[in-house]
């Protein structure tokens, strides 16, 4: 176990621990700029797509993970960033606006929302958000002047920094874009949570009454809250909707809103690693079924026609798991398992017995 | 002026009066007890104080300032910080991060400042960390910074409560049941760090308390209630010797 001798207040303000651990995330982040190299094209698609689950996740982590409002409708505002995105592009705005715009748009417009929405505790919030999503899908075929409607919309190639990045035309500065946006937002994430408004966030997550009584606002927290969640979340649809091509009223249905929120359980409410472990799951899965699917037909000598939900039995399997075994989550179990090994061989059992789930905004109604 | 003045409060949940036409003030630098039997109004009075709850008629006073006018998270802003009677903390955080959010009132920075980590982010991060360890020093939380409160003992918890509290540098700390749960030991340290907080820190304490012996050790006045009426002011002796607390303690002799 690694003990670090503390003799300044910034090494506790500072987001890394020591420099051992800051350089296993610089090697980190250098072999994953470095991926184009060892990787083929279609990994590195995928690899992309995770990616870009990856700031979907971050953008539900905030409101979900860390101020503990639960939704259901995040899918919507996946929708309003893409489409935000586009349509500026289309009217001749620069990409290197159009894009931080749309974050910026969706922000604001989840920030109203989240206004009558917030007086809402637990499950009606998580109903409220639900039939949000619900509604983006009507309101974007209603507004097919604007958005296309069923017809839906084409992702053209934008220009970054004189660059024309395309996803298929060329994945890899594609994939360097997103790369780019996630170093950025998690930056910004660690920032905000060693900063008084990220420990506001988890006051209020864990208890309304004495955040208040420390002077900290609820409402206007919540709606901040809100409102960075949504950005981040715009940010993700737009690359999404580069990402996909093509996209109309059906893309963003209320399915991705479910599997944003199953993706933060999996991966562990309440830490940024839990967004990246959760993206990791949801991106890989399909590709795992159906290699593994093949693989089981080849033994067996079993047809490989497809299964209809399939992946979602298992997908719900693998989440009703995870509540009942590690309602952590992955990076739960991850440091249950780098506690073993620092500790080794006096870990005992129960060490981590206290833990419960997060989510139990209600707890003060 | 006194430093706390409520002046006919009154509270009514529905048919009950929790709070009935109370009456009283505290002066800066004492310590104020509040004792009775359950149900007799004392948190609710701590409740009314802190917003929770809006009087039916009365006012309460802060410092002058007319406490009725602000919101729930606006009192901590004068200087009133308080801890809970069922433990509040926030359980999935470290002791510190807990103290850390005692500071919130005076945050200085705005949302871009916090989100790039500006440097008058860091510079606000320093001074906090400072005032917090000083409350760490006097509290003896040392062994307990970095520990989650999810696994600490009931006994530590309390004391994080007191200080989280005293983190707010608080004019008025309201101490619900402060020793409630305690050991014999750690009611002894409570009784000096509130002696403490008092004289070294020159805070004026408000407390709702059971025990009898911590509340004749360091109050200089107590106020007893009953049914949400006030019984007795006075010194610890006058009120414990006073013919109505005897009578709603022990019923009246037949």
């Amino acid at each position: 176990m690694r003990i670090v001798f503390k003799t300044d207040y910034m090494q506790d303000i500072r987001p890394w621990k020591d420099g051992y651990q800051l350089s296993l995330y610089l090697l980190l982040l250098a072999v994953a700029i470095a991926a184009p190299w060892w990787l083929d094209d279609f990994y590195l698609g995928e690899l992309t797509n995770v990616l870009i689950w990856a700031i979907a996740g971050l953008g539900l982590m905030v409101l979900t993970g860390h101020t503990g409002q639960a939704s259901l409708g995040h899918a919507a505002f996946l929708a309003i960033g893409c489409y935000a995105n586009i349509i500026l592009v289309e009217a001749g705005v620069p990409f290197m606006i159009a894009f931080p715009v749309a974050g910026l748009i969706t922000g604001i417009i989840g920030a109203t929302v989240a206004v009558p929405a917030l007086r809402l505790h637990g499950i009606y919030l998580a109903i409220f958000t639900l039939a949000m999503s619900i509604l983006m899908d009507d309101i974007i075929v209603l507004a097919e002047p604007i958005t296309g409607g069923v017809a839906g919309k084409y992702a053209p190639p934008v220009g970054v920094f004189g660059f024309m990045v395309d996803r298929w035309g060329t994945p890899n500065e594609f994939y360097w874009l997103t790369l780019g946006v996630v170093v950025l937002v998690t930056l910004g994430y660690i920032n905000l949570l060693r900063a008084p408004l990220g420990r506001s966030f988890i006051a209020v997550r864990d208890s309304e009454v004495s955040a208040q009584a420390m002077g900290v606002d609820i409402s206007r927290t919540k709606t901040i809250s809100f409102g960075l969640s949504c950005m981040v979340t715009g940010w993700a649809g737009a690359l999404m909707g580069l990402y996909a091509g093509a996209f109309n009223n059906e893309t963003f249905s209320v399915v991705i809103s479910i599997q944003l929120l199953m993706m933060i359980v999996i991966g562990g409410l309440g830490s940024i690693h839990g967004a990246f472990f959760g993206a990791i799951v949801i991106g890989f899965l399909p590709q795992f079924l159906s290699i593994s699917k093949e693989y089981v037909g080849a033994v067996f000598g079993g047809s490989t026609v497809a299964i209809p939900g399939l992946e979602f039995g298992i997908f719900g399997m693998i989440l009703i798991a995870f509540i009942l075994f590690e309602p952590m989550g992955i990076y739960g179990r991850w440091l249950k398992i780098r506690t073993w090994f620092e500790l080794f061989p006096f870990y005992r059992k129960d060490m981590f017995k206290r833990q419960k789930s997060y989510l139990k905004t209600e707890r003060l109604r | 002026m006194s430093l706390l003045e409520l002046e006919n409060v009154t509270l009514k949940f529905g048919g009950l009066t929790a709070v009935d036409d109370l009456s009283f003030s505290v002066e800066e630098g004492e310590v104020f007890a509040i004792v009775g039997p359950n149900g007799a109004g004392k948190s609710t009075v701590f409740n009314l104080i802190s917003r929770f709850y809006d009087p039916y008629a009365g006012k309460i006073r802060f410092n002058g300032h007319d406490l009725l006018q602000v919101k729930p998270s606006g009192v901590a802003a004068f200087g009133v910080a308080r801890t809970f009677q069922n433990i509040e903390l926030f359980e999935h955080a470290t002791v510190l991060q807990n103290l850390l959010v005692g500071r919130h009132r005076h945050r200085t920075t705005n949302l871009l400042s916090e989100v790039f980590f500006s440097s008058s982010a860091k510079r606000q991060e320093m001074e906090n960390r400072e005032k917090v360890e000083e409350v760490i020093d006097f509290l003896d939380l040392q062994a307990y910074r970095d520990k989650m409160i999810a696994g600490l003992p009931y006994g530590v918890r309390k004391v994080v409560e007191v200080a989280r509290a005293l983190s707010t540098d608080p004019k008025l700390l309201l101490l619900d049941e402060p020793a409630s749960g305690l050991s014999v030991e750690e009611t002894a340290d409570m009784r000096w760090w509130i002696d403490d907080i008092r004289r070294q820190m020159g805070i004026t304490v408000l407390m709702v308390e059971h025990d009898m012996g911590l509340v004749s050790g360091v109050s200089d006045r107590v106020l007893a209630m009953a049914d949400g009426a006030k019984l007795a002011l006075g010194t610890p002796a006058e009120v414990q010797s006073h013919p109505a607390v005897i009578e709603a303690y022990l019923g009246k002799a037949s």
